[in-house]
C-alpha cells in the first residue's frame, strides 16, 4: 500500500492529535484492503462516517453499540458459505468492548469464529462527553468518577479483557500501542492471518479526554509504556509470548502529571497516598509481564 | 405433497426448502422446535447453510444483519422475550434495509412469566418496518415463508418480514400440510439477488450515521417500502396461487362477508373458531362474517374500507393491548374505517393463552349487537 492511497482517509472529523484516528489508519495499513470493518457506536463512527461522506477504503458496517462481534459472526459465515475470504475485523471502542458488548464478544469468541475484534482503547466513553467505562484506568477523574472532596476519581482498577478473552479460547490475543506504529501495524497483521478469534487492544490516548495538547498524543502513548501502566505484549493460545521490554522504567508522575484527567492528585499537594497506589499498579504490571530489562520475570 | 406435520417442522420444512444460507437463531419456547428442526437438517446434510449458535437472541438476530450485509440469505425465528431482546436490533435491520426472514411463535410477554399464546410480542414491533404476516393455520404459516422471502426481497422493497403464527396453537399442532417440492420453490423464489453487500471488491459504507439533515429521509423511504409492500404482496400471492392453487393475494381474507351487517376482525389462528362460530350463527340467522387481516405491516386500510362497505358494526379481537389504550388491532381498524360510519368496538382477549371457543365468539356478537365493547372479555372477575 502506498501513502497515496490510504485505507482509513483523510478528511475525518475527529479532534486533532486523536489517538483512535492514527489507530484507524495504522490498523488499516496492516488489514489491506481485502478487508471488511465492522463498528461499533463511538467515536470513530461519528468523527468517520457523516452521511452521505465516509473516510473508509474498505466494506464498513455499523450497527448497534453493543453487537459488532456478533454482526461479524454473520458476516463470516455468510463469506464462508460463498467461498470468500476477506478478513473480518471489528473495531470498537473501549465501552463497546469491555461494557456493552461483552455479552456478544464472550460468543462469538467462544464460538471461534475467523474475526479479528480491534479495542481502541481511549479509557473512557469519548462521544457522549468523558464518562467512566470498565477499561478507565485507577483514579481517572471522568464526568461519571469525577475526583472530588471525598473521592479521588475512578475506585476500581482496569478491567484485564486480554486476559478474558484468552480465557475464551482467543488464537491471538495482543496489546499495542499507537506510539509503537511498526509494533501495531505487524500485530494487526499477524492477527489477520491467523485463524480464529482474535483480539488486539491498542491504547489510544485521547487529547479532548484526558487533557493534553494533541501534539502530545504519541508522547503520552509512549509514556504509558515507559511507566509500565500499559503493556504491550502478544499472547498465542492463552500463553504470553512476547513482551516490550523497558530499560528504565519511568515513575508514574510522569505520565500522570502530563493529563488533566489525573490533576487532583497533585492539586492542592501532591497525594503520596494514591500516586504510590498507581506506581504500584505499575510495578505490579512490570513483574508480572517481565517489563524491566534484565530483571527476571515474576513466576 | 400432503404430510402430517407438527407446525414448527412444517415451518422448518418450508425454511429449508427456500434455501437459507445462513440461519442464526437462540432456542425459546414455543419457537424450540424450529431450530432444531433446522440444526437436525444441517448436521444431515439436509440443509447447506451456515447454523450459528449464537448465545442469545440478540445475537441471533445481529448476526443475521450481518450474514444479509454480506449477501446471503438468512433465517432465524423467535418469540417473546427473545423478540423483546431484539427490538434494538430489529430497528436496525428494517433501517439498513436487509430483508431477514423471521418467524415468531407468538407468545405472551412477562410479567409475569408466560410461556402461552397471544400476539403482544410481535404487535410491539409493529413499528419496528418490519413486514408482518399472520398465519391462521400451517398450511398459511409454511407458504407464508415463501410469499415472505419474495416480497422481501424484491428490490422496490427491500425489508425484513416477520411470519407470525400462534405459539402452541400452531406451532405444537400435528396438521395436514401440503409440502410444495424443492424444484416448485426453486421456480418460485430464485436465489437472493442483492442491491449492494460488503464487498472487498467494491467499498461502501452501511449503516453510518445521519445528522438532521438526512435522517428523515431515511425513515420516509422506509415507509414508502412498506407501502409499496401491499401491491407487491398481492403479485407474489397471486403468483403463489397461480403455481401453487392456494391464494394469499389478499392482505386481507372475508369470509361470509358478502350480505353481512356484522363482522369480526382478527389475526391468526383464533380465525378458525370465529369461522366456525359463524357458521353456527348463520344457522341461527344471523348475517355475520370474518375479516381477517394476513398482514398487519403494511396495514391493509383500503382493504379494509372497501371490503367492509357494506357491514354496520364491527367486532375487533385483539390478542394484545395497548395498555392504557385499546388492543392495537382495534385502534387501527377504527384508524381504517375513519368517518365510514361503521360502528368499531374492540375485545381483548386470549391474553396468555386463555381459551377461546365458539360460545366466546357468539358472546362477544351478542356484546357488539348491544353496543358494549371496548374492554375485556372472559375476565375472571373473582380474581381480580
Amino acid at each position: 500500500m502506498t501513502e497515496e492511497c490510504e485505507l482509513f482517509e483523510c478528511g475525518h472529523r475527529a479532534c486533532g492529535g486523536c489517538g483512535p484516528a492514527l489507530a484507524a489508519r495504522l490498523i488499516m495499513k496492516g488489514t489491506g484492503e481485502n478487508t471488511i470493518i465492522v463498528a461499533s457506536t463511538g467515536c470513530m463512527e461519528v468523527f468517520s462516517t457523516p452521511y452521505p461522506e465516509t473516510a473508509w477504503g474498505v466494506p464498513w458496517i455499523h450497527s448497534l453499540f453493543e453487537n459488532a462481534a456478533a454482526v461479524a459472526s454473520g458476516i463470516e459465515a455468510s463469506l464462508k458459505k460463498q467461498g470468500r475470504d476477506e478478513h473480518v475485523v471489528c473495531i470498537c471502542g473501549d465501552g463497546a468492548t469491555f461494557d456493552i458488548g461483552m455479552l456478544c464478544i464472550s460468543g462469538a469468541f467462544e464460538r471461534g469464529h475467523d474475526i479479528t475484534y480491534i479495542c481502541y482503547d481511549n479509557e473512557a466513553y469519548m462521544n457522549t462527553g468523558i464518562q467512566r467505562s470498565g477499561a478507565t484506568p485507577y483514579d481517572a477523574d471522568t464526568t461519571t468518577s469525577p475526583a472530588g472532596k471525598c473521592s479521588t476519581g475512578n475506585q476500581r482498577p482496569k478491567k484485564d479483557l486480554p486476559a478474558i478473552l484468552a480465557a475464551h479460547g482467543a488464537t491471538y490475543v495482543a496489546t499495542a500501542s499507537i506510539a509503537y506504529p511498526n509494533d501495531l501495524i505487524k500485530k494487526v497483521q499477524r492477527a489477520v492471518s491467523t485463524h480464529g478469534p482474535n483480539y488486539i487492544q491498542v491504547h489510544a490516548p485521547c487529547a479532548t479526554g484526558w487533557g493534553f495538547d494533541g501534539s502530545q498524543t504519541m508522547a503520552v502513548g509512549r509514556l504509558a509504556v515507559e511507566t509500565g501502566l500499559w503493556v504491550n505484549y502478544e499472547m498465542m493460545n492463552g500463553e504470553v509470548e512476547r513482551v516490550r521490554k523497558v530499560a528504565h522504567r519511568k515513575p508514574v508522575d510522569d505520565y500522570l502529571s502530563v493529563q488533566k484527567r489525573f490533576r487532583h492528585l497533585y492539586r492542592p499537594g501532591r497525594n503520596e497516598e494514591e500516586i504510590a497506589k498507581i506506581q504500584a499498579i505499575a510495578d505490579a504490571n512490570a513483574r508480572k509481564f517481565g517489563v524491566d530489562l534484565n530483571v527476571k520475570k515474576e513466576e | 405433497m400432503m404430510e402430517i406435520l407438527e407446525g414448527s417442522h412444517a415451518v422448518a420444512e418450508a425454511v429449508r426448502l427456500c434455501r437459507p444460507q445462513v440461519v442464526a437463531a437462540y432456542p425459546i419456547t414455543p419457537q424450540t422446535h424450529i431450530v432444531e428442526a433446522l440444526a437436525s437438517m444441517v448436521a444431515d446434510c439436509k440443509l447447506d447453510a451456515e447454523y450459528i449458535c449464537v448465545e442469545s437472541e440478540f445475537s441471533a438476530l445481529s448476526a443475521c444483519l450481518g450474514a444479509s450485509a454480506a449477501g446471503s440469505r438468512v433465517y432465524s425465528a423467535t418469540t417473546s422475550q427473545g423478540l423483546a431482546l431484539m427490538f434494538e436490533v430489529c430497528f436496525n435491520v428494517a433501517g439498513m434495509r436487509q430483508p431477514v426472514i423471521m418467524t415468531i411463535a407468538n407468545r405472551a410477554l412477562g410479567a409475569p412469566l408466560n410461556i402461552w399464546n397471544d400476539q403482544q410480542d410481535s404487535i410491539s414491533l409493529r413499528d419496528s418496518g418490519w413486514l408482518q404476516f399472520y398465519a391462521e393455520d400451517n398450511q398459511e404459516a409454511t407458504d407464508l415463508h415463501f410469499i415472505a422471502y419474495k416480497v422481501a426481497e424484491d428490490h422496490r422493497i427491500l425489508l425484513p418480514a416477520m411470519v407470525c403464527f400462534d405459539g402452541f396453537i400452531l406451532t405444537h399442532t400435528y396438521e395436514p400440510v401440503d409440502m410444495p417440492s424443492q424444484e416448485a420453490i426453486d421456480a418460485f423464489l430464485p436465489p437472493y439477488k442483492p442491491v449492494t453487500i460488503l464487498d472487498a471488491k467494491k467499498p461502501m459504507s452501511l449503516g453510518m450515521y445521519a445528522t438532521p439533515d438526512y435522517y428523515m429521509e431515511f425513515r420516509y423511504e422506509t415507509d414508502q417500502a412498506q407501502k409499496r409492500a401491499k401491491e407487491v404482496f398481492a403479485e407474489v400471492g397471486a403468483e403463489f396461487a397461480a403455481k401453487f392453487g392456494r391464494d394469499y393475494s389478499g392482505l386481507v381474507e372475508g369470509y361470509r362477508l358478502e350480505d353481512a351487517d356484522m363482522a369480526f376482525i382478527a389475526l391468526g389462528s383464533i380465525c378458525g373458531t370465529v369461522r366456525e362460530a359463524i357458521d353456527e350463527m348463520r344457522a341461527e340467522g344471523k348475517k355475520v362474517g370474518l375479516l381477517k387481516i394476513r398482514s398487519f405491516r403494511p396495514f391493509p386500510s383500503e382493504e379494509i374500507r372497501a371490503t367492509l362497505s357494506g357491514v354496520s358494526k364491527v367486532a375487533v379481537l385483539d390478542k394484545n393491548i395497548s395498555l392504557g389504550q385499546k388492543g392495537a388491532v382495534a385502534l387501527e381498524v377504527r384508524d381504517a374505517l375513519y368517518g365510514s360510519g361503521i360502528d368499531v368496538k374492540g375485545y381483548i382477549l386470549a391474553l396468555g393463552g386463555r381459551d377461546v371457543r365458539q360460545a366466546d365468539i357468539k358472546a362477544i356478537a351478542d356484546l357488539l349487537e348491544k353496543g358494549e365493547g371496548d374492554q375485556f372479555f372472559g375476565l375472571r372477575t373473582e380474581v381480580l
